[in-house]
């Protein structure tokens, strides 16, 4: 049968998000979506010898736009960066015991958030002269307030 | 804690009094009106007594100038299609404004792609049709145009009488989706100017599973559902009795309270608008006199309106949204972006219908967690400056 509404699970990341908020000078930061189509994450990331420290997130979006995005956080905290880049969206919709098919896509991107964040971080660690904090200030600039 | 329900346009609870009076017609059957034996024959008493009951609210000429449907959108569709197939001769144009209900807009779409030409009326920031835009591009060949009498999502009541001089000046005939307004606005489809009007059972407390269509004596429509020609050979298929029943109660008690207690709602309806407004980055949607009694609209920048269903269903209060995400077609609302929102300001859009189960005493309940919610989900939001380091 399809699914009907969101899990207990989908409800329970909705109402109580894990790891909500913002890192100062993250070691990784990415954005996925756009206020147009409705959904917006950001993911930040503190690294220590590729292993995912800390993260956090901030997200525009319905209800499972937020809770995949604290899933993904619970998900990859502790992990190995390359060990994180294989989580898929999949992963996360199925760790909140599925998400209706019309969520699949469009509201599913927190995996996305992740990888994005983990290329920063990758392509800082080659040139550490790109600070995280302009390219943050860069992308927040873009945003329509 | 005790729920709020605050979604009367989507649905409504059957009145406890159209319940007791239609009931007896579910429970025991009664006969299919087309039947001349005397059970047959009380069936189609019902039927009538319905009929009139219906008339009688929108002060139509006679009973016979109802036609029962299963729906709102069969009775658009048998209005719009059947009035446009049936009058190619006369002309080949149809016409709709921008916020037109799907079910109407829908039909129109289709006509157009069968070779008529459909024209789209455009309408202003609180979703009024363009009168000016609507003259100019009606015709004597603009057999069928299609305006509602108030609009669902934003509350807004068209000036039909207007649009009725217009029409009948320019083109042929006026259809008018009342869906929304019957039961808490006045409609005279005579001193209004009307040629059709489509009515929803649910939407006036009655059971769902019925619609009704006003046609003007004199119109010619062509069927959409052909059979055994009941309802004048318009609308084939055995009646739905207990719902027909029901609609025709409904009607009656609408007509009889209407007044009191639209003025009863509207006391409600200006106190939520009036405290919800207050919230920074908070908008009404729609028309701030010119709007239904009961519809309260709002949007608010940088949350997305499914969120604020869903976290508004965590307080037991029950709210609509415009919001794509929470759409089949993941589009926002067509009503939203026809007024001028932009997509992200549709997103966050949150509609309230108050009804019969409401009372004032809720007002100061429903705004707190309005302001929770806005607060809550903007602190989650990147769009918002608001938010936690």
């Amino acid at each position: 049968m399809a699914q009907i509404g969101y899990s207990k699970k989908v409800m329970e990341h909705f109402m109580n998000p894990r790891n909500v908020g913002t890192i100062k000078d993250p070691d990784g930061y990415g954005k996925v979506g756009n206020p147009v189509c409705g959904d917006l994450m950001e993911m930040f990331i503190k690294v220590k010898d590729d292993v995912i420290t800390d993260m956090k997130f901030k997200t525009f979006g319905c209800g499972s736009a937020i809770a995949t995005s604290s899933m993904v956080t619970e998900l990859a905290k502790g992990m190995h960066v390359d060990e994180a880049m294989k989580i898929t969206r999949n992963d996360v919709a199925s760790e909140l015991d599925g998400l209706p098919p019309q969520k699949m896509h469009c509201s599913n991107l927190a995996a996305d958030a992740l990888h994005e964040a983990i290329k920063d971080y990758k392509s800082k660690k080659k040139s550490p002269e790109r600070g995280s904090k302009q390219q943050r200030e860069d992308t927040r600039q873009d945003q329509k307030q | 804690m005790k729920g709020i329900y605050l979604d009367y346009v989507s649905s409504k609870p059957i009145h406890p009094r159209v319940l007791e009076f239609a009931k007896p017609y579910l429970k025991h059957g009664c006969g299919n009106p087309s039947s001349l034996y005397s059970v047959g024959l009380e069936a189609k008493r019902i039927l009538e007594d319905a009929r009139i009951k219906l008339a009688e609210l929108i002060n139509g000429e006679n009973e016979n100038s109802i036609i029962f449907t299963a729906s709102a959108t069969e009775a658009n569709n048998l209005a719009i299609r059947g009035t446009a197939l049936r009058n190619v001769s006369k002309g080949r144009e149809v016409a709709a404004s921008t916020i037109e209900h799907i079910s109407a807009l829908n039909p129109m779409k289709e006509l157009q792609k069968n070779g008529f030409t459909l024209n789209l009326i455009p309408v202003d920031s609180m979703g009024v049709v363009d009168l000016a835009k609507l003259d100019e591009v009606l015709t004597k060949n603009t057999t069928v145009t299609s305006i509602m009498y108030a609009n669902n999502e934003i509350g807004t009541i068209e000036p039909i009488r207007e649009i009725s001089t217009i029409v009948h000046d320019k083109g042929l005939y006026l259809h008018v989706d009342a869906t929304a307004a019957a039961g808490y606005i006045p409609i005279d489809v005579k001193a209004d100017g009307i040629d059709l009007l489509t009515l929803s059972s649910n939407d006036l407390y009655g059971p769902q599973g019925a619609g009704a269509l006003y046609v003007k004596p004199g119109i010619k429509l062509q069927p959409i559902l052909l059979g055994g020609g009941q309802e004048r050979g318009l609308r084939s298929g055995t009646e739905n009795l207990f719902a027909i029943a029901g609609m025709g109660e409904a009607a009656r008690i609408a007509r009889d309270e209407m007044g009191q207690e639209a003025q009863r709602l509207k006391g409600m309806r200006d106190k939520l608008i009036e405290e919800i407004v207050t919230i920074e980055g908070a908008y009404l949607t729609g028309h701030p006199t010119q709007r239904l009694p009961h519809h309260a609209s709002f949007r608010f920048e940088h949350i997305e309106g499914e969120s604020i269903l869903l976290n508004m269903d965590m307080y037991n209060i029950q709210v609509s949204t415009g919001s794509a995400c929470s759409s089949k077609t993941l589009e926002p609302s067509h009503v939203l972006l026809a007024i001028g929102l932009k997509h992200e300001e549709a997103h966050g859009s949150m509609v309230l219908t108050l009804g019969r189960s409401n009372n004032m005493e809720e007002i100061p309940t429903i705004v707190k967690a309005v302001k929770e919610t806005v607060e809550r989900l903007r602190k989650l939001s990147p769009l918002s400056n608001k938010g936690v380091m």
